[in-house]
């Protein structure tokens, strides 16, 4: 690539309209549309697979509506409901990934780290051991686990402000605690109901359909939005508390804000999957790395991550088809090997 | 022209800033009591004391990053508190000792953060936002590093980035704590002197907490000195830096002599007589 046209990819956009201004980079514009033409493609052969085979061509008549009634059946009613699930299931854990990774300033400050997911994990084992195994209780179990465990981390973090590194310290000791609370609470109990706590524990959209989707769909319709009018701050912050107070950023109130709806992205899809790992760490070092841009990236995050959840989800579906693996299980694979690579080639730098 | 009224163009007393009786710090550790402070506008003021003895601590309440436990800062003639944060912004620029660059961000975009209290959702990137930069890194002198990253650059570079930012906020009044720490001795009078020609022919009002006696002498108009989380006395460098106040303020005999290019104060300290006593 030239010198120029680097530069060009690199540079901004800017629109004006009266006193309206818009701004934003090329690149990051054209990542964005990328990722939305990968999703569609993927989704359009993930339509098609299964026991009933569907062509391309027949996806995409169904899709608009069109084509004979058993087509439709599947694609529309059983197949996409599952893949609107995982692009919404993405978009909500990248965002998330990317405003935890921003507000901690660190790489690995990601929901997962810190112990929200874990605490989802042991609200669902305690509601299905000492409550009820059915959704409801272990839906609201792993919704009050994840929010509680968000509390406390943020409490014990909490000392004149909350400051990145020590909230990543007091995530990682929380759940190690909740992971041994847990693993007593496994042993403890009948064999089925640990297999029931295992088996959700994976994180998986199996079996899942258009009544899962809706809570999703209104979660992320409320807090995308709002986390993305709050990227500006976001990204303020960045510099530093003080000179972000500096510049008129009202620093505990935005944290807080953010702190609260980056939980809810993550809380509300597992507490309905179970916790899908890895997907909130890796989604904003994917998405840095593909537009080289400064900043929170919340939005080229969440692409990123519907995108990465959506290819999970196929592998998932059909790698070893009949069988069908929970896409939980793919993300860490995946995700997990992506994370060496991300510490080895840090250490590596900082060895240099 | 912008449609944000201009703060520097508006009528109001001479005094910027005002700390009036004000007592501050943290739970259960308090660092001033009752200190007053006035900050005429167009003043160059220094703020000088020993380390630990409360003049970072009364710059972040003068900026409202910290809010006073009793007494009140007014700001152009209104109490601080009583100001949406956004106007604070438009009105005191602040450069506090730790900021953070972020990984991979230009000089540039860093500069343009300064306009952030100017801009909203629907308002990105005015042609105000634009002129703001341009002028911040022209008056600078950072225009050749526009797109270079900031992690590149050296100290003194990236101090009068950091600058740039405070300057592309355009806010009549500018507070900085410690601008010249980390610098070396040519870099920090370049800082200096940035800050001193801002203040003579822009027109705004600089406060600073500098370390370097002789360097506050040279450049501020009037001396705030602290010790102990009290001001010990204000005025003129003339009037500031004896040598029975500078003995009082930092425990260090010394002599006051005539600056031989400036004319100004120059303290050297006198440590035989330290070890005569």
């Amino acid at each position: 690539m030239t010198a120029l046209a680097a530069r060009a990819l690199n540079g901004a956009q800017t629109w004006r309209v009266g006193p309206i201004s818009v701004r934003f980079r090329t690149r990051n514009a054209l990542v964005g549309v990328g990722l939305v033409i990968v999703m569609v493609l993927t989704a359009v052969i993930v339509l098609g697979l299964g026991s009933f085979q569907v062509s391309v061509p027949d996806v995409v008549r169904a899709l608009f509506g069109d084509g004979p009634q058993a087509v439709r059946t599947v694609v529309l009613k059983w197949r996409l409901s599952r893949v609107v699930l995982a692009v919404l299931i993405g978009l909500a854990l990248g965002a998330s990934g990317a405003i935890f990774q921003s507000l901690t300033r660190n790489p690995l400050g990601s929901p997962d780290i810190v112990g929200f997911s874990t605490g989802a994990y042991t609200g669902a084992i305690v509601a299905i051991i000492l409550i009820d195994t059915g959704q409801p209780a272990v839906v609201s179990g792993a919704l009050v686990g994840g929010l509680l465990t968000a509390f406390a981390v943020y409490l014990l973090a909490y000392r004149r402000g909350v400051q990145g590194f020590r909230l990543i310290v007091v995530g990682i000791a929380v759940t190690a605690m909740l992971g041994s609370a847990t693993t007593y609470l496994l042993l403890h109990t009948e064999l089925w109901r640990a297999q029931l706590a295992a088996i959700w524990g994976a994180g998986s959209i199996n079996g899942m359909d258009w009544d899962e989707v809706r809570p999703i769909a209104v979660m992320v319709a409320v807090a995308l939005p709002v986390v993305l009018v709050l990227g500006r701050r976001l990204a303020t912050l960045e510099l530093g508390d003080d000179a972000a107070a500096g510049l008129g950023v009202q620093v505990e109130a935005v944290r807080l804000c953010l702190v609260l709806f980056g939980v809810a992205l993550v809380a509300v899809p597992s507490a309905l999957t179970g916790p899908i790992q890895f997907v909130a760490l890796a989604a904003p070092h994917i998405a840095r790395a593909l537009t080289r841009g400064t900043g929170a990236l919340v939005l080229p995050s969440a692409l990123v991550g519907a995108t990465v959840m959506l290819v999970c989800d196929a592998f998932a579906q059909h790698l070893f088809a009949p069988m069908i693996l929970p896409v939980g299980l793919v993300t860490i694979v995946l995700g997990g090997a992506y994370l060496t690579w991300l510490i080895a080639r840090q250490a590596r730098q900082e060895l240099r | 022209m912008s449609a944000e009224p201009n703060p520097a163009a508006e009528p109001q007393g001479p005094d910027r800033l005002v700390a009036d009786r004000v007592s501050f710090g943290y739970p259960g550790y308090p660092v001033g009591t009752d200190l007053s402070l006035v900050v005429p506008a167009g003043s160059f003021t220094a703020i000088v004391g020993p380390n630990a003895c409360g003049k970072s601590t009364l710059l972040r309440v003068l900026s409202r990053l910290l809010p006073a436990s009793s007494g009140r800062v007014v700001l152009d003639g209104r109490a601080i508190a009583d100001y949406p944060s956004l106007q604070v912004a438009r009105r005191l620029g602040l450069l506090p000792q730790a900021s953070i660059a972020p990984e991979g961000i230009t000089v540039t975009d860093l500069v343009g953060r300064g306009r952030f209290p100017y801009q909203s959702a629907l308002r990105q990137w005015s042609r105000e936002d634009e002129r703001a930069v341009d002028e911040a890194m022209r008056t600078t002198g950072i225009g050749a590093l526009a797109d270079r990253l900031v992690d590149e650059l050296s100290g003194g570079q990236r101090q009068r980035v950091w600058v740039a930012m405070v300057l592309a906020q355009q806010t009549p009044l500018m507070l900085l704590d410690e601008p010249t720490t980390f610098l070396d001795i040519a870099h920090q009078l370049e800082v200096l002197e940035l800050l001193a020609t801002l203040n003579r022919t822009g027109g705004r009002t600089v406060v600073a907490v500098l370390h370097d006696l002789n360097q506050a002498a040279r450049y501020a108009s009037r001396v705030v000195a602290m010790r102990e989380g009290a001001i010990v006395v204000t005025g003129t460098p003339q009037e500031v830096f004896t040598e029975a106040l500078v003995e009082r303020i930092f425990d260090l005999p010394c002599r006051v002599i005539d600056d031989p290019v400036t004319g100004t104060p120059l303290i050297v300290p006198d440590l035989n007589r330290v070890r005569g006593r």
